[in-house]
């Protein structure tokens, strides 16, 4: 059992140790699905990576790298019904892609525009951009749920600089108050752009803050995609029925640099990037695959070659996709617009000429 | 005094420095203004020289780095708060609004609050969401803090030392685009320029422009396209501080020229430049030859990347307004 009862302790639920190994029990977990996950891992290093080269392109704005954060982003997705809510920051686009939010709609969003057919249907609000702000709003589709009396969990996920926010404590509070099927995950991947964990919280975990607020925690090694998996799964198991809320906190590291906007390396410690590149969660599942059998060397490049072409074809629709129209900013400011601003926009398209290029999305800063 | 051109984040940094030498109480706090220097590198190498007590990472809170400035404030030191960018000022409103902003007024005078809030603002460098929003007008209705916008390098520099000298809380945005734009010679030394005073940057006969920040070098490009192509002569006046008006300079100038353009990049509703149209309404009603024209964001929340630049105020738009007002 992952989910302790109050204190979630000091030693973080494993199943797989970083060499492949089982060191727990093994989840009903079918080999397909055990080759999805890690299908979906190589998707989202590949995805990230892609983005990046794009931005420095100058084909996509700031984004933040995903790479290290995989098991965790997978792993805590893959358990979710398609009635469960997911409201993530722009650390877990891993998450939505495995929620069912398209790669296209994604690679859209990067070039710098509002996709106009966001996924309602996949239950994922947009990726949020202020920190910890997606908490409450994931506790109070969880209040609602349980209001409606409907068997639907909400999970947000946040990072560690995030628990410092008042909203992401104030959430866990209103989790515990209203008995609110809500999983709250943190993935801890060690900094905040430069502030590394330890200059968050004087406490010792993070999973700990579910002791002051009521809420059953769980501290898990958050490289380890089974153990993710697993704890996620019980903590929504107990949300759907009716047990309350659970706060995750996931063990992990951010291997790039906060953004394309940033450079880790003024703050980091090389060697401690070293130490988790050791640790990555993609080779540690591939070796447990590789020991059991359920991998070939074939399938493995298969694989790659998969999910480069997944993301080739997304690039090409997302690229395909035509530019928002100059005005289009104000299409969805309230459900009807009024007069005032219908005059600002006939305002602002007086000074758009139709030959005028397009900007282009490189960030200038 | 010793010049040196410097970029505006190399003057602000410089006025940092200057500040930490000559004062034991001020501290500088806020998300990543240590090892990293900030963001922007405004606080490039501070930490290392000035040492961890007096220049520190706070945790990702926003709320509580402008609270315990508050107090730290109240304890007799000088704060200087960062607040990553302006669009995050949102999660500290209640303490800057109705904390910093009143503690002079609520304790009848026993206690004040010499709190300098440092936050980039602004638009056109393909920012993601909530970095790239002007807040300023939110703070018209802030009484008790001062708002400053420095639009170069000199003036952010001398501008941020008068901030810091100031009794009461300041909140001092600096615009993200114009951060690196150009260098100014500006002075190594320590200087300070007035709050609450505007500059003539360009002296004109027929319309005063009105514009802060990144908007400056706007008017100043349409002010010359209008001499050109209308034959006009256009004021240009840099408001600086942004609350509380330096009026008599509004006022003054129109009363001069019977014509006004305000351009700010913030949205237009309630913003500065209604402000300015107020106030030449109640001082100057009958110089005026024209009503007031705003070239301004337009009252959408700020556009994703790919469409920000029309949304902001551009040389085009501001002639337009510019050739409006001088219609006979």
């Amino acid at each position: 059992m992952a989910i302790h009862q109050i204190d979630p302790g000091l030693v973080p639920f494993q199943i797989l140790d970083p060499e492949g190994n089982l060191v727990g029990e093994m989840p009903a977990l079918s080999p397909e699905r055990l080759l999805y996950f890690y299908r979906m891992m190589r998707l989202a290093r590949a995805f990230s990576d892609r983005i990046i080269a794009m931005q420095r392109q100058g084909r996509a704005t700031t984004f933040g790298s995903l790479a290290g954060q995989e098991a965790a982003t997978v792993g805590l997705a893959a358990p979710l019904q398609p009635q469960d809510w997911l409201a993530t920051s722009y650390r877990e686009i891993a998450s939505l892609i495995v929620k069912g939010v398209p790669l296209s709609t994604l690679v859209y969003s990067f070039r710098g525009f509002t996709p106009p057919n966001w996924p309602a249907e996949t239950r994922c609000l947009p990726y949020q951009i202020v920190i910890g702000t997606q908490i409450p709003h994931a506790v109070g589709l969880a209040m609602a749920a349980r209001i409606a009396g409907d068997p639907v969990v909400a999970v947000g996920v946040c990072g560690d600089g995030a628990t410092s926010e008042g909203d992401f404590n104030e959430a866990l509070n209103f989790a515990g108050v209203f008995h609110a099927p809500a999983v709250i995950i943190v993935q801890n991947n060690g900094w905040a752009i430069s502030v590394p964990r330890h200059r968050q919280s004087a406490a010792p975990t993070l999973a700990a803050r579910g002791i002051g607020f009521g809420v059953p925690a769980a501290l898990v090694d958050g490289n380890d995609i089974l153990a993710v998996y697993e704890t996620v799964r019980q903590a929504v198991e107990r949300a759907r029925a009716g047990d309350g809320p659970t706060l995750i906190e996931l063990l992990t590291y951010r291997l790039g640099s906060h953004t394309t906007a940033d450079d880790a390396n003024r703050y980091r410690d090389p060697a401690e990037v070293e130490a988790w590149r050791a640790r990555d969660p993609i080779a540690r599942l591939q070796k447990f695959l590789r020991r059991r059998d359920l991998l070939s060397e074939e399938q493995d490049e298969e694989i790659g070659a998969a999910v480069q072409a997944e993301i080739d074809a997304a690039v090409r629709e997302a690229e395909a996709m035509p530019p928002m129209a100059p005005d289009s900013f104000f299409d969805y400011v309230s459900a009807t617009l009024p007069p005032r601003l219908q005059e600002q926009r006939a305002e602002l398209l007086r000074f758009v000429s139709p030959a005028q290029p397009q900007p282009q999305p490189g960030e200038r800063r | 005094m010793a010049l040196r051109p410097m970029t505006m984040i190399e003057a602000l940094n410089s006025a940092l420095a200057l500040e930490l030498e000559r004062d034991e109480r001020v501290v500088l706090l806020g998300q990543d203004i240590g090892l990293n220097g900030g963001v922007f590198r405004v606080t490039d190498q501070l930490q290392r020289r000035f040492g961890e007590r007096r220049v520190f990472d706070t945790p990702l809170a926003e709320s509580a780095i402008i609270g315990t400035s508050v107090g730290m404030a109240v304890y007799g030191l000088r704060p200087i708060a960062e607040i990553q960018f302006a669009g995050f000022l949102f999660l500290c409103m209640s303490q800057l609004v109705t904390q910093a902003a009143r503690m002079r007024f609520r304790s009848g005078g026993a206690f004040t609050c010499p709190l300098v809030v440092r936050s980039p603002y602004g638009g056109g460098v393909r920012t993601p969401e909530l970095h790239s929003d002007s807040l300023e007008g939110v703070f018209l209705q802030t009484p008790g803090l001062k708002v400053v916008i420095p639009s170069n390098p000199y003036d952010a520099k001398g501008l941020l030392a008068a901030a810091v000298a100031d009794p009461d809380p300041v909140l001092f945005l600096e615009n993200i685009k114009l951060y690196r734009s150009f260098r100014q010679e500006t002075p190594e030394e320590y200087y300070t320029v007035p709050l609450g005073k505007a500059k003539t940057v360009q002296a004109g006969e027929d319309v005063s422009l009105f514009a802060y920040g990144a908007m400056v070098p706007v008017a100043l490009e349409a002010a010359q396209q209008a001499q050109q192509e209308l034959g006009i002569s256009v004021e240009v006046i840099d408001l600086r501080t942004v609350w509380p008006l330096d009026e008599e300079a509004i006022v003054s100038s129109v009363e001069k020229t019977g014509r006004a353009v305000v351009v700010h990049e913030a949205p237009r509703a309630g913003g500065i430049g209604a402000e300015v149209t107020a106030i030449i309404n109640e001082h100057c009603l009958y110089s005026l030859l024209k009503p007031v024209a705003r070239v301004t964001g337009y009252d959408t929340p700020y556009p994703v990347p790919g469409v920000e630049d029309y949304y902001l105020p551009t040389p085009a738009k501001v002639l337009a307004a510019l050739r409006q007002v001088m219609e006979p």
